[in-house]
């Protein structure tokens, strides 16, 4: 028990005899550390962030989208050509196995009137299994069924936050609204998602037939009609595979793309955009640790520079030490704890003002900022690796001093 | 106890050497207490040195206890010093951020000897029984000679090293501090090893040893 207290308590004293050289050495691992922390939490928050957005996309779907447009040889974005049909969504539902809904879907920006408010709105055609597809459930009202799909009624489910804006109020379900050149009755209002892209709050839906109906150009030569992408359910996380293979074979096959051609639709599916996002922002935030981790190098050569006025400076010490029969490895482990010690002080100080430090950003809410256990142990593990590295050295060069010049020094 | 067979030191001093010890034949048995006299340069503290182990002869042997230390590796020098030497110095190097207990349970620990205890027991051997949690700081010259003294008793060293250990002590003070060293050779058997420029203190040995020139001139028996 002594044994090892009084190297700890030596390296402690000499830590706060000298306390202005001591801040001054952890100064440099404190802003380290510190920024280390503060860095990493940000990214590690924008990702929760991001990813807590995207898991409003729900889990296990696949988004089919059209095919790109080419002209002249220059191809546009994905999607911006609709080349799936309805009947395409239909095909889908009643041959690819393993799926729990398929729903077609195309949206359509518009001005929406109701009364003196207006606003501009993506309005939605979707089918009812739309709703089961992203678990948006009614508030009040109803939502509409294949019935009003079938007969292209002017009804609409709108988001609440539209409800809010729109009828302030006043409870919305009957209400005439006006799009376009067009009347609809607000059957429904959804239950809010929250905040997020992804979120269904500020939506309108109406039936898909009734919005493809309004929309120019939006049958095919052969009659079917275009929607802009067809969102699939896949049973579970492990059939999302097959099921892409099998949708793919079977659109190719619609759209008689010949074998090699380049077909003229893409498949996206969640756990994918997860995934990428995922690692994009692991690269983001091992990116911002790397730049703290530089901050740190600086820190740990402060270290070592003070370690190195500090062995000159307990010479003597050293000297009576080695007189009274201490060893090499005791001089040196007494240094080696010492700079260890000093660190790790200002790991732990640099960890409590990283996270202060990321709790204000997050207060301010410029950015969600997320500290998380293991950025926290990887900081102090660093501060105290930190203090062995660049304590090394100097404790090398104390440990080696000939003990008779040592006693001799002032 | 302590054979020494033609030490020679010699320093490398720019293209000239420094021949600090010329051929020192000297042998002291167990349980002796002598001094060692001499001018300055005349290489006391370096034969003193030499015996402790801090420094390495550059010819002959020094035998200790029957066996030859001085070709020894620097970690089993420092176990032999830790555990069979115990130094009192001129100006008492006691470790100024420690308290006199734990200047004396250094002493213990690097002779692998921790034992709180008899680290008491040797500062109430000394008189410091009310002193031992004062820092060197908040003791007199006097006391913190007594504390080194302790701390070498501590770890029950068969020999005591001393150089000039009442070299910055007044001379009531001395004769207590040699007061004490003669009682605790006595008592304990240790083989004690002094410096000195004070005849009145090199009294109190049993054999005065003259140094010059790096040579033994002339030994007394008292």
């Amino acid at each position: 028990m002594r044994r090892l207290f009084e190297p700890l308590k030596t390296a402690w004293t000499s830590v706060v005899t000298h306390k202005l050289r001591s801040f001054l050495t952890i100064l440099g691992v404190v802003i380290g550390i510190a920024s280390v922390i503060l860095l990493m939490s940000v990214g590690k928050g924008t990702e929760a962030s991001i990813l807590e957005n995207i898991s409003g996309l729900g889990a296990n779907i696949i988004t089919v989208r059209g095919g790109s447009t080419t002209v002249g040889g220059i191809r546009g974005g994905v999607g911006s050509a609709n080349t799936l049909t309805y009947q395409d969504a239909q095909a889908i539902e009643a041959q690819v196995s393993d799926i729990l809904g398929v729903a077609p879907t195309s949206s359509s920006g518009m001005q929406v009137i109701a009364g003196s408010q207006n606003m501009f709105v993506m309005v939605t055609g979707i089918t009812p299994s739309y709703l089961e597809i992203y678990n948006i459930s009614i508030k009040s009202g109803e939502a509409f069924t294949h019935y009003e799909l079938d007969r292209k009624s002017k009804v609409a489910l709108i988001g609440p936050t539209i409800s809010d804006t729109l009828f302030a109020g006043d409870d919305p379900v009957g209400k005439k609204i006006r799009m376009g050149n067009n009347i609809y009755t607000v059957v429904g209002i959804l239950e809010s998602k929250g905040e997020s892209f992804t979120s269904s709050d500020n939506m309108v839906m109406i039936p898909l037939t009734t919005l493809l109906g309004t929309m120019a150009r939006s049958v095919t030569s052969s009659g079917e009609h275009l929607v802009s992408s067809i969102i699939i359910k896949a049973a579970e996380a492990n059939v999302i595979e097959s099921v892409k293979e099998q949708v793919t074979f079977l659109l190719a096959d619609r759209h008689k793309i010949p074998i090699g051609g380049t077909n003229d639709f893409s498949l996206s599916s969640t756990d994918e955009i997860t995934a990428s996002i995922q690692s994009s922002m692991q690269t983001l935030t091992l990116l911002l640790g790397a730049i703290a981790g530089i901050s740190l190098l600086v820190g740990g050569i402060g270290v070592m520079n003070i370690m190195l006025v500090s062995v000159m400076e307990r010479r003597r010490e050293i000297g009576i030490r080695k007189a009274l029969g201490a060893k090499e490895r005791d001089i040196w482990g007494q240094f080696l704890l010492d700079s260890a010690l000093l660190t790790f002080t200002g790991g732990i100080i640099g960890v409590a003002l990283g996270w202060g430090g990321s709790y204000l950003v997050n207060r301010s809410g410029l950015v969600t900022t997320l500290v998380t256990t293991d950025i926290v142990i990887l900081a102090v593990t660093v501060s105290v690796a930190i203090g062995l590295f660049f304590g090394f050295y100097p404790a090398w060069q104390g440990s080696r001093l000939d003990p008779i010049q040592a006693l001799r020094s002032e | 106890m302590i054979q020494l067979n033609d030490l020679v030191k010699i320093y490398p001093m720019g293209k000239r050497e420094l021949r600090v010890l010329n051929g020192i034949n000297l042998a002291i048995k167990k349980g002796e207490m002598v001094a060692i006299m001499g001018p300055s340069g005349s290489g006391k503290s370096t034969l003193l040195n030499m015996i402790g182990l801090l420094d390495r002869p550059t010819s002959g042997n020094y035998i200790l206890e029957g066996k030859e230390v001085s070709r020894l590796n620097r970690v089993d020098q420092a176990k032999v010093r830790g555990q069979k030497i115990g130094f009192i110095f001129q100006s008492f190097n006691l470790l100024p951020y420690l308290s006199a207990l734990d200047n004396v349970l250094i002493g213990q620990k690097y002779a692998g000897r921790s034992n709180p205890k008899t680290a008491r027991e040797a500062l109430n051997r000394v008189g410091l029984t009310d002193r031992i949690k004062h820092r060197p700081t908040e003791l007199s010259g006097g006391e913190q000679q007594r504390v080194s003294v302790a701390r070498a008793l501590a770890k029950n060293p068969p020999i005591i090293l001393a150089d000039e250990p009442t070299g910055n002590l007044d001379s009531h003070t001395s004769r207590e501090i040699m007061a004490m060293l003669t009682a605790l050779h006595k008592e304990q058997q240790i083989t004690l090893v002094m410096i000195t420029h004070d005849p009145n203190i090199a009294r109190y040995c049993q054999r005065i040893i003259y140094l010059e020139d790096g040579m033994i001139i002339r030994e007394e028996v008292l």
